[in-house]
């Protein structure tokens, strides 16, 4: 057949094509229930601060109360920053200090605000055959674990978890990532996956308290190292400049880190998690100086 | 064993006692994927069918481009959108990122190569001479093309079930484009891997079991009416 | 015939597949009321010319002309092919009851659902296949189907039917009954039609009039008597049947109208008036060749008499064909009968003869 009915034949297709796009461009704004576009924020978090479900606590009283519209997407928090690096996100709120240093030293965040902490713990296999129960360092700890050779299980995705484990790695002086050995493995997943991970192989992990309280009664690994200072996890809200991203909702991302520190929502941080596990997740710290968190 | 078991009976508990956050996330996916299966309905079809009756230069090529397309590995389909999408990026001024707007047209690029390519072959396997005899009949090109659609409907149905078990089962490109915002673009199969990287494993498998059955039942539906169009 | 004009026309035809030309012709013409068969073996353009004339082949060159006007556009095409109908050697039915089928062509043309159930029962019963209406198309046997497939076609009222080797896929009993009916409707329904074959028997049956098709050409195009008896080359002689085609030479050339041919070292009787040294051919049907057991010697009517040698004995339908060597190769058609009573065999010694008047001689093709 010639091109004259191919063009009618596109013809056609072309007028499918069209109604299917106007058919999914429709439903989309329709999805918004006629609100204009800057009632959406976008929030970059980490799946840890997702999976613990404060956000699911929080976010409907500020939506309900300011009537914007959050879309929280929850990767790891590499991802999480480079979305802010590039103008995808308006607001963020990650707890990784020193990729946050690193953020702000580029302009791409205003208006760092401390929000609350929590803390991380070293678990792993109730026998302990490296022995690190007792040690006075998380350093020591990991130590004892790289010279007995007993499986320690890495997040491996570049988030919050992974870099303070990183840190910790280096306060010990060694660098599993960089020389490949049989006993340090990384999932590349996220927290509560690595968990299972651990229980399922008998390995040794770090973890955030929040995610091992929320799993605990099937894992079965105890918590057997905490307190170190260096484990706190600490848990910052930034608002992505606008002056670099014109197109960050600016106004909401300022709301949102305003609910987050206000005296209200404090409050209801310091009570999650507690009818549940029987303590809190989180620890409120909106105001405080990072030097002065203990706890 | 006891987990599958557990993961069986919550499903149960949670369809039974109507939970609406479970009800919100299978409706959402049967209106995402079904919308989506549509728009690849159409676009599938009227392509394969123009691609099976025509002759035009660099035809090989679209059919080669077609067969691939149903190999299309779905992240990578989601990973494009999104780039495409984002805000900043070509077709940001849309702003259906983080919609179900999106997953649907993410879903809709996966399973159009899918029905194409299906629809291309149903409808070279046609008689090589009914296309002829048709239009002898008297036919416009119109009646003509409806009538070898109308010939090849048992596999073009095929087409259509491939089509949406493909996107109804579909996680990667559906968590990139959409967000995976509660209640809003969380999906069954989303919400699956979010259970299971929470470590709520009844929940997953809860999830999983609404998930194969909402498959099975729509498939078997299209099944039914396929074979009864059978000649026996 | 009133109208002025043939009813369909072609002109300046040439269809080239593939860099090859498989169909030259510049001019053709089918007459209203006419059936006429398109003749040739496989491979001949004889589908091709069918495919042109009913429009469905897409002309480059060439002219397609129904009653007087052109068909050159999408529009006239149309209104063209709704006035015709095609029957293809395969039934090519649609998935649905007979009676839907045998619709489909009034459907098309938007007719109303009781009329047109209506108009296709009335030809379901012409065509003897009233039963099964209701039945699926899947379901029927290879005579059903074409049936169906005529019925379709008829229930349109073509001005033309063209039929593309409708009956080379049935069994001859099949074939018999649907080649009766289908002369019967063509006649009651005063239908114009062409049909396409490669078997000299149903052309014969079925036309008024026959075209030759050799090599995408028409080699030849007369009523039946004409072409199966005055063929006009090797090719046409052959194929209307005339099994032995002898080259020779003219000798001489008698007052009335007779020659003597010189055929290898022998010499053929054959009326006409051919210069004498011309190189001729003679074709001699077979049913025109008498075999006798008889001695050499004795007179018959005929005035070509041979003696020969049996090479072979083969059956050939309700004949039997038998190959001779005559000193030049003789084919002569017997019955069972005279084969039995004459007790002939391979390798036996006959005498073979044929009158002048069954010798047709063509100039020879250089």
């Amino acid at each position: 057949m010639k091109l004259k009915k191919l063009a009618t034949c596109f013809r056609y297709l072309g007028f499918f094509a069209l109604l299917c796009l106007i058919t999914g461009l429709a439903t989309a704004p329709a999805a918004f229930a006629a609100e204009p576009e800057q009632k959406n924020i976008i929030l970059a978090t980490t799946t840890s601060t997702q999976d613990s479900g404060l956000l699911d606590a929080l976010i409907p009283i500020f939506e309900k109360e300011t009537g914007y519209f959050v879309k929280t997407i929850a990767v790891g928090s590499g991802q999480a920053m480079a979305m802010g690096e590039k103008g995808e996100a308006d607001v963020l709120l990650v707890h990784s200090p020193a990729a946050e240093k690193k953020f702000m030293e580029a302009q791409n965040g205003i208006n760092r605000r401390l929000v609350m902490h929590n803390d991380f713990v070293i678990v792993g296999p109730p026998a302990d055959p490296a022995g690190i129960k007792g040690s006075k360092t998380s350093p020591e700890a990991f130590m004892k674990i790289a010279n007995t050779g007993n499986l320690f299980l890495s997040r491996g995705d570049n988030s919050g978890t992974h870099s303070k484990e990183k840190g910790i790695w280096k306060a010990a002086g060694l660098n599993p990532e960089e020389q490949p050995s049989k006993w340090y493995q990384q999932t590349g997943q996220g927290m509560g996956q690595t968990l299972n991970v651990a229980a399922e192989k008998l390995g040794y992990t770090l973890t955030d308290r929040g995610t091992w309280l929320a799993l605990q009664k099937n894992l079965g690994l105890p918590v057997l190292m905490e307190g170190d200072p260096i484990l706190l996890n600490i848990y910052h809200v930034i608002d992505v400049n606008p002056a670099k991203w014109p197109k960050v909702n600016a106004p909401g991302a300022r709301a949102f880190s305003d609910f987050m520190v206000s005296p209200a929502t404090q409050s209801i941080i310091k009570t999650f998690g507690v009818d549940k596990y029987g303590s809190p997740l989180f620890f409120p710290d909106a105001g405080k100086k990072v030097e002065d968190l203990g706890k | 064993m006891e987990l599958i078991l557990e993961g069986i009976l919550k499903a149960i508990a949670l369809l039974v006692s109507l939970d609406p956050e479970v009800l919100g996330i299978t409706s959402l996916s049967l209106k995402i994927s079904g919308t989506a299966t549509l728009i690849s309905l159409f676009l599938g079809v009227s392509t394969g069918t123009v691609v099976a009756l025509t002759r035009f230069p660099g035809r090989k090529l679209v059919v080669s481009l077609i067969n691939t397309g149903m190999g299309l590995p779905p992240v990578v389909v989601g990973l494009f959108v999104t780039i495409f999408l984002w805000r900043n990026g070509p077709l940001g001024f849309l702003q259906i990122l983080y919609t179900p707007g999106a997953i649907i047209l993410a879903q809709a690029i996966i399973a159009t190569p899918i029905i194409s390519g299906i629809s291309l072959a149903a409808m070279q396997n046609l008689p090589a001479n009914l296309r002829l005899q048709i239009l002898a009949l008297g036919a416009t090109r119109l009646q003509m093309t409806w009538l070898l659609i109308r010939e090849a409907r048992l596999p073009l149905l095929a087409a259509v079930m491939a089509g949406f078990g493909g996107i109804i089962s579909e996680v990667g490109a559906s968590i990139m484009v959409g967000g995976n915002i509660k209640g809003y673009s969380r999906v069954l199969t989303t919400a699956t891997v979010m259970e299971t990287g929470r470590g709520n494993f009844d929940v997953a498998i809860a999830l999983s079991a609404i998930l194969l059955l909402l498959a099975f039942l729509i498939n078997y539906l299209l099944t039914r009416i396929q074979q009864r169009e059978r000649p026996r | 015939m009133t109208a002025a004009g043939p009813l369909l026309q072609v002109r300046n035809i040439v269809v080239k597949r593939g860099g090859i030309t498989v169909l030259d012709i510049p001019d053709f013409r089918i007459e209203r009321g006419e059936v006429l068969s398109l003749l040739g073996p496989n491979g001949s353009g004889k589908s091709t010319l069918l495919l042109t004339l009913s429009s469905l082949l897409k002309l480059h060159q060439g002219k397609l002309i129904f009653k007087g006007r052109e068909i050159d556009s999408r529009r006239s095409e149309l209104e063209y092919r709704r006035q015709i109908a095609v029957v293809f050697q395969d039934p090519l039915l649609l998935d649905a009851t007979v009676l839907d089928n045998v619709a489909s062509g009034l459907k098309i043309r938007g007719m109303e659902k009781t009329d047109r159930l209506r108009i296709a029962a009335e030809y379901l019963e012409r065509l003897g296949i009233a039963h099964l209406a209701k039945r699926s198309a899947s379901k029927l046997s290879g005579g059903e189907a074409k049936r169906t497939s005529i019925a379709r076609a008829f229930a349109t009222r073509p001005t033309i039917l063209f039929l593309d080797e409708p009956f080379s896929a049935l069994d001859p009993p099949t074939r018999e009954a649907l080649i009766s009916d289908l002369t019967r409707i063509l006649r009651e329904t005063d239908t114009t039609a062409a049909i396409a074959t490669h078997d000299q028997m149903e052309a014969l049956r079925l036309s008024d009039r026959m075209a030759v098709i050799q090599q995408g050409k028409i080699a030849q195009a007369g009523s039946a008597e004409e072409v199966m008896n005055h063929p006009v080359n090797e090719f046409v002689a052959s194929f209307v049947g005339m099994e032995t085609v002898l080259t020779g030479r003219v000798l001489e050339n008698h007052n009335q109208n007779r020659m003597m041919i010189a055929v290898g070292d022998r010499e053929i009787e054959a009326v006409g008036n051919f210069p004498s040294g011309e190189q001729v051919l003679c074709c001699i049907r077979p049913e025109n060749v008498t075999l006798s057991t008889d001695s050499p010697e004795e007179h018959s009517s005929a005035r070509n008499n041979f003696s020969g040698r049996i090479v072979r004995i083969s059956p050939h339908g309700l004949f039997y064909r038998v190959d001779l060597d005559c000193g030049f190769e003789l084919i002569s058609y017997i019955t069972r009968i005279s084969l039995d009573s004459l007790a002939l065999r391979e390798g036996r010694k006959v005498k073979a003869s044929f009158k002048a008047t069954a010798v047709h001689v063509i100039r020879k093709s250089t």
